[in-house]
């Protein structure tokens, strides 16, 4: 089973917090859900989309068609029809079909449902409209209300029972409507699986999750989308977690001052998109020099300057790597679903303490905004590196806070000991932190911190091959593309050709040996991104030498569905 | 206690023979004394430019960040940790200069910080350009035909944007200016010391003799109260023959870490990074 799902309707219709309550009445019947969201960066107006993706299997991603469209207004029909799934239907607000159909395909259900007035009747905001419909919905395709009611009780007590009965009788008199008027349903079916209840979680609440897992303590941001999310769900968790969240007067502020926080001892972070981490890049800089360490998150969207503000792409991977001036050593983890997300954050902060180097978590508008069913999560065990103690400082007559070591490791300390008073120095330092200009001391202090990143890299986790081990040709990717492509293969399953995918999970320090490796064994390689220019393919002839054979691009504020990959990947293989 | 010489350093400062910043220094290192801190609860975060070597001088924890932007590390590493004493240096071109949006926002919270600005009223290290409190028609290297724009006054920026303890010290009188280094590190709030500092490579107008000629202090005049706003105003409002130094105004408001729950009861530093748990977090995505 299989089913896909789509709202759409004006910007102010309340299609964001519907669509998620129907992914997690999915979740609370034991299924699997991946959803997607389409906005514009407006507030009222413009047409907004929510995709629910449901199966009993894990779902990887959204689609390209739709099997059942719930339009709040005409517009949706018109900018949609064409995506249906040939025997999809349409539920619209109305009294009843209009003779020409909206220019629907015959073999389209129409389903008119006056909501507007369902939910008048009973009191309701026209808010409300959403409830209504996917109360309809459920009674379309023979789920369970009961899950939707629960739910519904769920998110609503806070605030009142009234809010909670009239939200309920709302749901059930869409449901009703739809049993009165077409008791035969859609002739789509979904029903509730073995009833695990699943976690349905978004790309920046993983990492908030994997956050506070780890002992992230501060967390300063200025909002921009697609990152602000991950700032409004720390916000919340403040007073729970014992955390400072602080929304600063902008992006260098807020940098500035998760690097204070973690030079004073504290595991701190802090995230933007693209435009904010541009004015950011000074002071990741000061966090290089200073080997302080720091977790930063970019949720890419398209570029250039504002470019499309609430859409996707994947075009930061060569900015993150370079930014700032000068050589130092640093971290880019591109995590590609939820899962990945927390496991990043996770050893994001472990490996900016063990390294002092900043993390940074490459992610994007897809990936943080999309929810996903998870079974939990597992935290990754806390490893703060050599942070010397108050005991071991007792006994130290010279704390060298920049000390020589073979790793490029300098054992740290948290200021506020007596023998541990240092400097940290966005000049060139000596070992104690003093400014030094000598040509000697520069050189050292340049391979010491260098030198971090041969360990760094034998450390970090590999790329992922999914598939089989050769196959007729290897996809090759980072980020949030992973889920497309998964799917993109299942879909390529019954064709004739073989296909796997290799995943770069870590892209700095590059993993020069197993891409290598892979390429070679392969027959075929195919490079897939969310960029114009193939940044990772880019990448690659500069880590590896080796050439990238195909590349699949896209880059027009969308993010890839699986259709389109498989029919790329088909003509690639026709024409290639 | 810690005494002067325990927050001396045996090295050398680098600034001209004369420099405003040794009058600075001195009066600093005493007023660190007279806070009853040692060397390790002090922590001083300064920025670039001439004043940034401060934290070279003085032993007790130092931050020297970047170009405008001691106030948010200095605020982060409070932040952090409340208990230790933070001190942000600043120049005038970096602190009311590229920095500017960063000073006024700081002032709003009242975090307890003492704010320490050298003004020279120009850019030095990068060799003489104007500065934001240059004065109007001076011709600097970046403004031969003069400075079109009017100077930014620090203390009524400071007055209207919240500063809870304002004043303005002259680096020719360092007891006067230890004193009140002294008080703004004791202040429970935001303190700014506005530092009058003679550059005496490229600042040829306002010298240390312009100065000694035109200051006088504020608490010598009985009837000044420092708890009046609008007097404040008008004494931040007088420059020219006569350039009052001293405490402008003081007043008490809750600071913006009383106000942080999450902090009352013990700085962020000492809570654990082990061990915490996330089920009742996760509850609400079911």
């Amino acid at each position: 089973m299989e089913f896909s799902w789509m709202i759409g309707g004006e910007a102010g219709f309340g299609i964001m917090a519907s669509g998620l309550t129907l992914s997690k009445t999915f979740a609370r019947g034991g299924l699997h859900v991946f959803d997607a969201i389409e906005y514009p960066s407006l507030i009222r107006g413009g047409h907004n989309t929510y995709m629910v993706r449901t199966a009993s299997r894990e779902v990887h991603s959204h689609t390209g068609y739709i099997d059942m469209l719930v339009a709040l207004n005409e517009e949706t029909i018109h900018l949609h029809k064409e995506e249906m799934a040939p025997t999809g239907c349409i539920l619209f607000d109305g009294m009843h079909e209009p003779e020409d159909r909206f220019g629907v395909h015959a073999d389209i259900s129409l389903f008119p449902i006056p909501l507007g007035d369902i939910v008048k009747d009973l009191g309701g905001q026209p808010i409300m409209r959403n409830t209504a419909a996917i109360g309809a919905t459920i009674a379309l395709i023979g789920y369970d209300l009961s899950l939707f009611e629960n739910l519904l009780a769920d998110m609503f007590k806070h605030k009142s029972e009234d809010v909670v009965r009239d939200n309920i009788h709302v749901a059930r008199a869409g449901y009703d409507f739809m049993m009165n008027n077409h008791p035969g349903g859609s002739g789509i079916i979904v029903k509730p699986a073995d009833g695990l209840r699943r976690m349905v979680v978004s790309g920046n609440e993983a990492v908030g999750l994997g956050a506070l897992a780890a002992g992230c303590r501060f967390y300063s941001a200025y909002p921009m989308t697609p990152a602000s999310g991950l700032l409004h769900f720390l916000a919340a968790e403040e007073r729970n977690h014992n955390l400072v969240v602080k929304h600063t007067e902008d992006e260098l502020a807020a940098i500035l001052m998760a690097i204070g926080a973690s030079h004073a001892g504290v595991r701190a972070m802090t995230a933007s998109s693209g435009g904010g981490f541009s004015l950011m890049v000074e002071a990741l800089g000061l966090a290089a020099m200073t080997e302080t360490p720091l977790v930063v998150m970019e949720a890419q969207r398209p570029g250039p300057s504002t470019g499309l503000a609430t859409r996707t792409e994947a075009g930061d991977l060569r900015f993150v790597m370079h930014a700032s001036q000068g050589d130092f050593p640093r971290v880019v983890m591109a995590p590609g679903d939820a899962e990945e997300c927390f496991q990043a954050a996770g050893h994001a902060f472990n490996l900016a303490e063990k390294y002092q180097v900043p993390v940074i978590i490459l992610t994007d508008k897809f990936l943080t905004e999309s929810h996903k069913t998870v079974d939990g999560f597992e935290p990754v065990p806390v490893d703060r590196g050599e942070l010397l103690d108050h005991a071991h400082l007792d006994n130290i007559t010279d704390y060298k806070r920049y000390e020589m070591t073979d790793s490029g490791i300098s054992p740290r300390i948290i200021p506020g000991h007596r023998k541990g008073v240092f400097i940290a120095n966005s000049n060139e330092h000596d070992e104690h932190g003093r400014y030094l200009e000598d040509p000697l001391n520069r050189t050292a202090m340049m391979d010491k911190r260098m030198k971090k990143l041969e360990h760094l890299a034998a450390e970090l986790e590999e790329p992922h091959l999914y598939g089989p081990k050769t196959a007729d040709l290897t996809l090759l990717s980072w980020g949030s593309t992973k889920g497309p492509i998964l799917e993109a293969m299942m879909l390529l399953k019954n064709s004739d050709i073989t296909v796997n995918f290799l995943q770069i999970l870590n892209l700095y320090p590059f993993p020069r040996e197993k891409v290598t490796r892979i390429i070679k064994s392969a027959r075929l390689t195919i490079d897939v991104e969310n960029n114009q220019t193939a940044q990772l393919a880019g990448m690659i002839r500069e880590y590896t030498g080796m050439k990238v054979d195909e590349k699949i691009l896209k880059y027009n504020g969308r993010p890839f569905t699986p259709e389109e990959i498989a029919n790329r990947v088909a003509e690639v293989v026709r024409h290639g | 206690m810690a005494e002067i010489q325990d927050f001396r350093m045996d090295k050398k400062p680098v600034w001209c023979p004369g420099c405003g910043n040794f009058g600075i220094l001195t009066a600093l290192r005493g007023a660190l004394a007279d806070s009853g801190y040692e060397p390790h609860q002090v922590m001083i975060v300064s920025g670039i430019g001439c004043h940034g070597a401060v934290t070279q001088y003085v032993n007790a924890n130092g931050f020297h960040s970047i170009h405008g932007r001691t106030l948010p590390v200095a605020t982060g590493i409070h932040l952090a940790n409340h208990e230790l004493s933070v001190l942000a240096m600043a120049g005038d071109g970096d602190g009311y200069g590229i920095g500017m949006g960063h000073f006024i926002h700081a002032m709003r919270r009242n975090m307890d910080m003492a704010h320490i600005v050298h003004n020279n009223k120009l850019y030095s290290l990068t060799t003489g350009q104007t500065s934001p409190t240059t004065d109007k028609g001076r011709p600097t290297k970046s403004t031969p035909f003069g400075v079109i724009e009017i100077p930014v006054n620090p203390l009524t920026l400071a007055l209207s944007s919240g500063a809870t303890y304002i004043s303005r010290g002259f680096a020719g009188d360092p007891p006067h200016l230890r004193k009140l280094i002294a008080d703004a590190i004791a202040h429970k709030g935001f303190a700014l010391v506005d530092v009058l500092q003679p550059c005496v490579t490229f600042n040829h107008v306002n010298t240390n003799t312009f100065y000694k000629e035109r200051v006088y202090k504020l608490d010598e005049d009985g009837n000044y109260d420092t708890a009046d706003k609008m007097a404040a105003y008008e004494r931040a409002l007088e420059w020219g023959e006569k350039i009052p130094i001293g405490l402008f105004y003081r007043e008490s408001r809750p600071t913006y870490e009383d106000e942080v729950v999450t902090i009352r009861d013990m700085p962020l530093v000492k809570r654990p990074v082990e061990g915490v748990d996330i089920t009742k977090t996760m509850e609400q995505f079911l």
